[in-house]
């Protein structure tokens, strides 16, 4: 028998858990690398929305987003079968109707329902709005306990997980894959930060079952249930890569959000409030870049949950049978 | 078209916010045209580090910045923000935006006013945006502005030019100062209608920015301030009650004569 190839993943991010998770599944050797301690308060992945929306995101995502999200939305089904498949809800105020409708537009997969089917749906938004989108195609998980979960998977597979260890992929032998995120700038020049912005609320006096996306002017404000009556509300988007605390500003815009959601929500604990920064590329569609035995994963930005898989796939069927996919590793 | 001793040929000016991705951002400001593009300060630029990759691509755009004060509420606020505009982006040019009414985003006139004296005074070439009223735009000429902006309709609306009275009046009344139509545009025909009416300009983002395909509608607005422009070099006729032929009836055989 053949000796199992070996190959070493870098950042254990929602992109590098994934990478080694179908590494792993695949018979290879892996060690997953990651500079940070278990509880990746510093990966993107921390303060995602968790969300795996790919017919939501066509309003302003490149195809290639959407088409990688419907895949990774299979994938995330059959390794987490447990996984909420319940959709998701676009609803808008009155002022904010134009809004809507051109969200309606530019995506698809949505059926539109009205105010008795919406109340049918989500009990808690009964009377409060005309009409809504539904998407029921779609899916979401809890980032921190899904990485938790995915890790386990993974050393159940055989691999070795190392927290607390920096490595240069450069100076790595054998196939490495670099999932750094916004750390990779040495690979990628033209990689940014995007500050992302959540508060995380905790109330019983609200109960949803699938994330609910409240049209803004300016971003896509969701309100994502968790359990045990826990509330994700994000997220600004913000050319800054300023990773400091969140500010009063937009404090005030997240909760006003949720509270004109759903009154209840002035009462909810704030839990948490947090910033990240989402590496992004240009054109906010994702990367693979390949250089020999070296390939990097980057530039998922808001995406991470809705492209972590399907890069994966592409990335394991490119190092076993060297298809290329041109959409993300036309840069290489 | 000359602003403030500079020669711009492109009489479409455009805004960098609201767009999918800064690449969609870059086709569409090429597709456009643009020479000029409006940055905002406020949010993004809070901080030392904060933005430096954004800025990175809007400078690597070519494109003269003309950085503006979107959000102030106050002559103080706005005076500051064009000061801190001025180090970041190294130009004197500063489109001047106090917000008096946060339902409609309604400009401040008459802070609108006092802050362009304060920072003509210190040096700056302000860009007011204001609205239609002849007063209000003749007090920012007293006060040295040698450019005006006025709205077409409230920023976002998307409505067009909601007052033609007003803004017709303007042009005729201060025909020698450069115009530019800024705010509430939605459709690349209320662009042309503004360069038709003689306005020399007009600046906008939403209705780019947010279209279904941002580099498309960029490229239409594009041709129709061409156009509207055009057709006020090359004079409108003026429209008329009852309708006159192109063709003269003299000569027309008479069995076509209408019958009495």
């Amino acid at each position: 028998m053949q000796p199992k190839k070996r190959v070493t993943v870098v950042g254990a991010g929602i992109a590098g858990t994934w990478q080694a998770l179908l590494f792993a599944k695949a018979g290879y050797e892996v060690t997953l690398l990651e500079s940070g301690d278990p509880s990746l308060a510093q990966a993107a992945a921390y303060w995602a929305g968790g969300m795996v929306a790919p017919d939501c995101e066509a309003e302003t995502a490149e195809p290639v987003v959407v088409r990688l999200g419907r895949r990774s939305l299979d994938l995330w089904r059959s390794y987490l079968p447990e996984m909420p498949v319940t959709g998701s809800l676009v609803v808008a105020h009155a002022r904010d109707r134009a809004d809507f409708e051109r969200f309606a537009r530019l995506t698809s997969g949505h059926e539109r329902v009205g105010a008795q089917r919406l109340g049918e749906l989500e009990p808690a938004l009964a009377g409060r709005f005309r009409d809504a989108l539904f998407f029921p195609n779609e899916a979401h998980v809890e980032p921190r306990r899904v990485l938790r979960l995915l890790h386990r998977q993974l050393e159940a597979a055989g691999a070795t997980i190392r927290f607390g260890t920096t490595a240069d992929p450069r100076r790595l032998d054998g196939t490495v894959i670099d999932c750094r995120g916004l750390a990779a700038r040495d690979v990628f020049p033209d990689l940014r930060g995007v500050r992302g912005e959540v508060a995380l609320l905790e109330t019983q006096e609200v109960a949803l079952s699938r994330p609910v996306r409240l049209i803004h002017p300016r971003w896509p404000i969701y309100v994502v249930p968790r359990p045990g009556g826990r509330f994700l509300v994000g997220a600004t988007s913000i050319e800054s890569e300023d990773a400091g605390p969140v500010t009063v500003r937009s404090a005030l815009e997240l909760l006003t959000a949720a509270y004109s959601l759903h009154p209840g929500f002035g009462e909810a604990r704030v839990l948490e409030l947090g910033a990240g920064l989402r590496p992004a590329f240009p054109d906010h569609a994702p990367r693979i870049r390949i250089d020999g035995e070296r390939i990097a994963v980057n530039g998922l930005y808001r995406h991470g949950f809705l492209l972590a898989p399907a890069l994966a796939e592409l990335t394991l069927a490119y190092v076993q049978n060297g298809t290329r996919n041109e959409e993300v590793m036309g840069w290489s | 078209m000359r602003l403030y001793g500079q020669d711009i040929r492109s009489r479409l000016l455009i805004g960098t916010a609201l767009y999918p991705s800064p690449a969609v951002m870059e086709q569409a400001l090429r597709a456009s045209g643009a020479e000029i593009v409006t940055v905002s300060l406020r949010r993004e630029a809070a901080g030392g580090k904060a933005g430096a990759a954004f800025w990175g691509i809007v400078s690597a755009l070519g494109a003269k910045v003309l950085p503006n004060t979107a959000g102030c509420r106050t002559v103080r606020d706005a005076v500051t923000t064009a000061q801190m505009a001025r180090e970041l982006f190294g130009t004197p040019w500063i489109k001047l935006e106090v917000i008096g009414d946060d339902e409609t985003l309604q400009p401040d006139v008459v802070g609108l006013v006092e802050a362009a004296e304060i920072l003509i005074r210190d040096g700056f070439e302000v860009f007011p945006y204001c609205t239609d009223d002849l007063t209000v735009v003749s007090r920012l000429l007293d006060v040295g502005c040698q450019v005006v902006m006025p709205w077409a309709a409230p920023i976002g609306t998307g409505k067009g030019l909601v007052n033609p009275y007003a803004l017709r009046t303007l042009r005729a009344r201060f025909p020698e100062v450069p115009m530019i139509i800024d705010a509430g545009l939605g459709a690349p025909s209320h662009a042309a209608q503004a360069l038709e009416m003689g306005f020399d300009a007009v600046l906008l983002n939403t209705a780019i920015a947010k279209a279904g395909n941002p580099v498309a509608m960029a490229r239409a607005f594009r041709l129709a301030v061409e156009a509207g422009r055009t057709a006020y070099e090359a004079g409108l006729m003026p429209p008329r009650d009852l309708a006159s032929p192109s063709t003269p009836v003299v000569g027309t055989p008479f069995w076509h004569a209408a019958a009495p």
